[in-house]
């Protein structure tokens, strides 16, 4: 809040701990001939990331239902600030790189799988957001962008792949056969009533 | 084929419809044609007396030796006497219905590790069939 903004309403003025350094501040020596309008004291609403239902937990081997890697089972490893859920495969067993999913497209199981040892803490949402340079702008990119490029994956993010995965493949490991399910797609049959499974 | 199962006096029945359904009972009374009086005994099947329409009952080929309309405490001597309920769990009717539920009680994993076990089932079979033939 501004320190116009603080008088113009003088009787709602709450110590702030910016309110102290106002008599160190010098009065202008001359006031403007036109009053200036005082800018609008905007109110920030801090946004809480969405609410993700109970049953998707970090640890929670999750079923992705759309997308290139539909069909896989992940393990989810937390929620994001965007309310997406950071998932990894773990990549050596089914191929699916740290990756943000929608809670909205997945199927929670109930198994879980124990990741106190993962450390994924420096993975957020800013993480996977794209460098402004690699996009290139104006004619010469609108026709290179006719050919499709190769997708390259920097080494930064194979080695976070790898100090993620090597504490969450030990995790798969100690449990027996669970590898195998993780690796497997998750496919319905005609006499599988969805609706009436319990993941 | 002669009828084996008839609804008579002491006739155990599976309720299959209703709040009640999957326990069993013992007719006490017929009511009418569409009708009979039931009951547990509650100690061991947890169903109480009632009428109940035939449709919602499935009859079983156990019987308790009671009499018509018969109390609580003679009712639960004829089962425990008969051995009623054990002899129900080792016919093939309840077994079917208790893998039944454990079947859909499975979680995703669960599936996958019968998925797994039956694959290694048929490999055996077939590996004893080739060495058969």
């Amino acid at each position: 809040m501004t320190a116009a903004a603080t008088c113009s309403f003088s009787h709602f003025v709450v110590c702030l701990p910016s309110c102290s350094n106002e008599s160190s501040q010098k009065p202008p020596r001359y006031y403007p001939a036109e009053d200036a309008k005082s800018s609008k004291s905007t109110y920030k609403v801090r946004q809480n990331p969405p609410k993700i239902r109970k049953s998707i937990t970090p640890g929670t081997v999750l079923i992705i239902l759309a997308g290139r890697f539909r069909g896989k089972r992940v393990v989810c490893l937390k929620p994001l600030e965007s309310g997406l859920l950071l998932v990894s495969g773990p990549y050596k067993i089914n191929g699916v790189p740290l990756r943000r999913v929608n809670p909205a497209y997945v199927i929670a199981t109930s198994t879980k799988v124990d990741i106190s040892k993962v450390d994924a803490a420096s993975i957020t949402d800013e993480y996977f957001s794209r460098s402004k340079d690699d996009t290139k702008e104006g004619e010469e990119a609108f026709f290179e962008g006719a050919a499709p490029k190769p997708a390259v994956v920097s080494d930064a993010r194979k080695e976070d792949q790898k100090k993620v995965d090597a504490a969450l493949l030990q995790a798969v490991a100690a449990v027996p056969m669970l590898e195998g399910y993780l690796a497997a797609h998750f496919t319905l049959s005609s006499s599988d009533k969805p609706h009436k499974m319990k993941f | 084929m002669p009828f084996h199962r008839y609804v008579e006096l002491g006739r155990v029945v599976l309720i299959n419809y209703g709040p009640e359904a999957g326990k069993l009972a013992t007719i006490i009374d017929i009511v009418d044609q569409n009708k009979c009086l039931i009951d547990g005994p509650e100690s061991i099947t947890g169903v109480t007396r009632q009428v109940i329409s035939y449709k919602r009952l499935a009859l079983t080929d156990l019987k308790v030796d009671i009499q018509r309309n018969a109390r609580q405490k003679s009712l639960l001597k004829a089962w425990t006497e008969a051995d009623t309920m054990n002899k129900w769990e080792s016919s093939s009717w309840a077994k079917k219905l208790t893998a039944r539920k454990t079947r859909a009680g499975l979680s995703d994993f669960d599936r996958f590790k019968v998925m797994v076990a039956k694959k290694q089932k048929t490999a055996i079979i077939a590996k004893k069939m080739a060495e058969l033939a």
